[in-house]
């Protein structure tokens, strides 16, 4: 049991462990980005590391979506960057063709973000329908299936946009061109097929993918702390047992798959307006394995982990630049070296000495109350 | 007959695919493991032969075999110091950390052959014709191997002790390492023969393509552990049934359906199969009892 906080004559919190990592959460994420954001404004960012900042908020919504995947619901996927996908190229269309109708930025960059996640949200019903059926490492090769079929299908598009509405071919034997669309004068070519997304109006903002990042976590964390999040846990911890108190396996596991997958779309759509070219190869099996890999060393489950991890592990091949050809090989060495030494049991019990007997002494003190 | 010309290739292409298949299969139903690793693996395989035959100037079935022993020696490296250190740690630790590895094996190729694509010399050329068609030599040599590894490999688990203690590990590593087997060298030893597998499917490979570079081994590989998929991971008649269905498939929907789609076309296919035979084609479906 926590303390009990009072709050005024007669609401109360009850500080548990769990609250305490909450809001130090939150509260960490604010200070980074206030922190962030004043050096930002006052020139102190190398221009590296600014124009990282976007790809680097996105990450942490991809990493933090996916462990809600992997990590709370404890089912592995390997295609989460379809996802992605969906979501950045349905932004993208959304933001293009408002662009007349809707001169303000801020609104128009909300819109897309609302549109990639409903996109990637009813994908993600497409997807877990047959997905979550199968388990471990046939769930894994199935959403990999899905991510590169996901893939491929956005190569095959062709959208557009006049004042007539969308314009949109499927191109499936590389026959049609842009020209094909029959746009007016007035129109604009959004996807151009294998080219992908071209000439988009860059409308991302720092402050935008913060507002993400936060968004991301009250949603990932009250969902996990809730009933559902407690009923989820129970299946990946055992399904059999979960389902027989009456949980309803199939229900949870989409509730989370499908929150996975909206959240993955509207990292994506603050990734696609970031960026005045995109292909839907960006989106492919290395990314989905990227964010896979921030969730791992972040800590299944662990949603600052997941934060951390997904901001050092952009910033590190960009920080490794110094060593030029070298970088992605020195990259897979700490990967392969941190999984090692994490998972070294006599490292473990070395680092876990001195914290121990610490603890040991903190519990051993006297006028400590009893717990 | 323009149908069978293009059921010919592939057959052929899946007789690669079922190779490195096989090497897939065995590893993961000895370690139950993903080895991620594995497709770069055969493009290490590629490169060591193409060297061997331009730099060093040796005939082609030498640097095949310099190619296999390399090979070899990598494979159980890799697992001696990547995965033995994890054997016990949950399974998500040993996918990243081959993960780890898939990138090492790449960027060190980069920085020590280049980024760009080097032209491979097929080991065989030359096209022998048959009726109205006229079938690759490669295509042929390709199905040849297929069958005599495939038909190794059955005689090498079935028969002989080795291959008795691997079976019994991959059933039950405790009861095994009771009855007196040496887990651990019967590990090495199966991805021994998986990375030496795994480099006679480069040298297939690259005769087919014609080209090698640093990231030709990763789309095969993710193809191959598809077919193992869908043959059902951990059998070997399912290696080689997935990978030829696999190579037909693929070949047959670039002709007649597209181009760009045909990727995701194998992978729909390997989807519908799994929702009706969750273990794969030939996979046991082993229902879990509480």
């Amino acid at each position: 049991m926590g303390k009990m906080i009072k709050l005024g004559k007669k609401r109360s919190v009850n500080l548990t462990k769990t609250r305490v990592v909450d809001f130090s959460t939150y509260l960490g994420v604010v200070l980074a980005f206030l922190i962030v954001d004043a050096m930002l404004r006052g020139g102190m960012l190398s221009r590296s590391f600014s124009g990282q900042l976007i790809p680097i908020c996105c990450y942490i919504v991809m990493a933090v979506s996916l462990n809600l995947t992997v990590g709370i619901l404890g089912e592995l996927s390997l295609g989460h960057a379809g996802f992605m996908s969906v979501g950045a190229f349905s932004g993208i269309v959304a933001a293009m063709s408002l662009q007349g109708s809707i001169p303000s930025e801020p609104a128009r960059l909300a819109i897309a973000l609302v549109v990639g996640a409903a996109c990637a949200a009813v994908a993600g019903v497409i997807v877990g329908v047959p997905v979550l059926r199968l388990r471990g490492d046939y769930l894994a090769i199935v959403t990999l299936a899905f991510g590169e079929i996901i893939k491929e299908l956005i190569n095959c598009l062709i959208i557009g946009h006049d004042e007539n509405g969308l314009h949109v071919i499927f191109n499936f034997n590389s026959s049609k061109t842009v020209s094909d669309l029959g746009l007016t004068e007035n129109g604009i070519e959004i996807i151009k097929g294998a080219q992908g997304a071209t000439g988009t109006q860059m409308i991302s903002t720092f402050t935008a993918g913060f507002i993400l990042v936060m968004i991301t976590l009250v949603v990932v964390l009250n969902l996990v702390r809730s009933r559902s999040g407690r009923a989820i846990m129970a299946i990946r911890d055992n399904r059999i047992a979960a389902e027989s108190v009456g949980i309803n396996a199939t229900k949870y596991k989409m509730m989370a798959f499908v929150t996975s997958a909206a959240l993955a779309g509207a990292a994506g759509a603050l990734y696609g307006l970031n960026f005045s070219n995109l292909t839907s190869a960006k989106f492919n099996f290395n990314t989905s394995i990227l964010v896979l890999v921030f969730v791992v060393l972040g800590g299944l489950g662990n949603i600052w982990g997941s934060i951390i991890a997904a901001t050092v592990l952009t910033i590190l091949p960009e920080a490794l630049r110094g060593f030029d050809d070298y970088r992605m090989l020195i990259y897979a060495i700490v990967l392969i070296l941190v999984m090692l030494a994490t998972n070294n049991s006599r490292l473990k019990a070395l680092l876990a000495r001195p914290f121990a007997s610490l603890r040991a002494r903190a519990a051993a003190r006297p006028g400590k109350e009893a717990q | 007959m323009e149908f069978l010309s293009y059921l010919i290739i592939g057959v052929s292409l899946g007789s690669v695919y079922a190779i490195i298949a096989l090497g897939y299969t065995m590893v993961y139903g000895i370690a139950k493991m993903l080895n991620f690793a594995h497709g770069d693996v055969i493009m290490v395989g590629g490169y060591i032969s193409l060297l061997s035959m331009t730099s060093l100037g040796l005939p082609w079935w030498a640097g095949v075999l310099l190619a296999i022993l390399v090979c070899t020696v990598l494979g159980v490296v890799i697992e001696g110091l990547a995965y033995k250190p994890l054997r016990a740690s949950p399974s998500l630790a040993v996918l990243i950390t081959a993960i780890g590895v898939s990138y090492f094996l790449q960027n060190a190729a980069q920085l020590l052959w280049g980024a760009s694509p080097m032209s491979y010399t097929p080991i065989v050329s030359g096209s022998l014709p048959v009726g109205g068609l006229s079938i690759s030599y490669i295509s042929l040599v390709t199905i040849v191997m297929c069958v005599v590894i495939m038909t190794a490999l059955t005689l090498f688990t079935e028969k002989t002790r080795m291959g008795k203690a691997m079976r019994a590990c991959s059933e039950d590593k405790g009861a095994a390492q009771l009855m007196g087997i040496n887990v651990n060298r019967t590990i090495s030893l199966t991805f021994a023969i998986g990375s030496a597998l795994a480099a006679i499917a480069g040298v297939l490979l690259c005769s087919f393509n014609t080209s090698l570079m640093p990231t030709t081994g990763s789309m095969p590989g993710i193809k191959a552990f598809t077919a193992a998929v869908f043959g059902g991971i951990g059998s070997i008649p399912g290696a080689l049934l997935g990978g030829v269905l696999l190579g037909i498939i693929e070949s047959l929907a670039k002709a007649y359906i597209s181009t760009q789609l045909a990727n995701s076309i194998v992978f729909a296919v390997l989807i519908v199969t799994l929702l009706v035979r969750p273990a794969g084609l030939l996979g046991k479906y082993v229902p879990e009892k509480v």
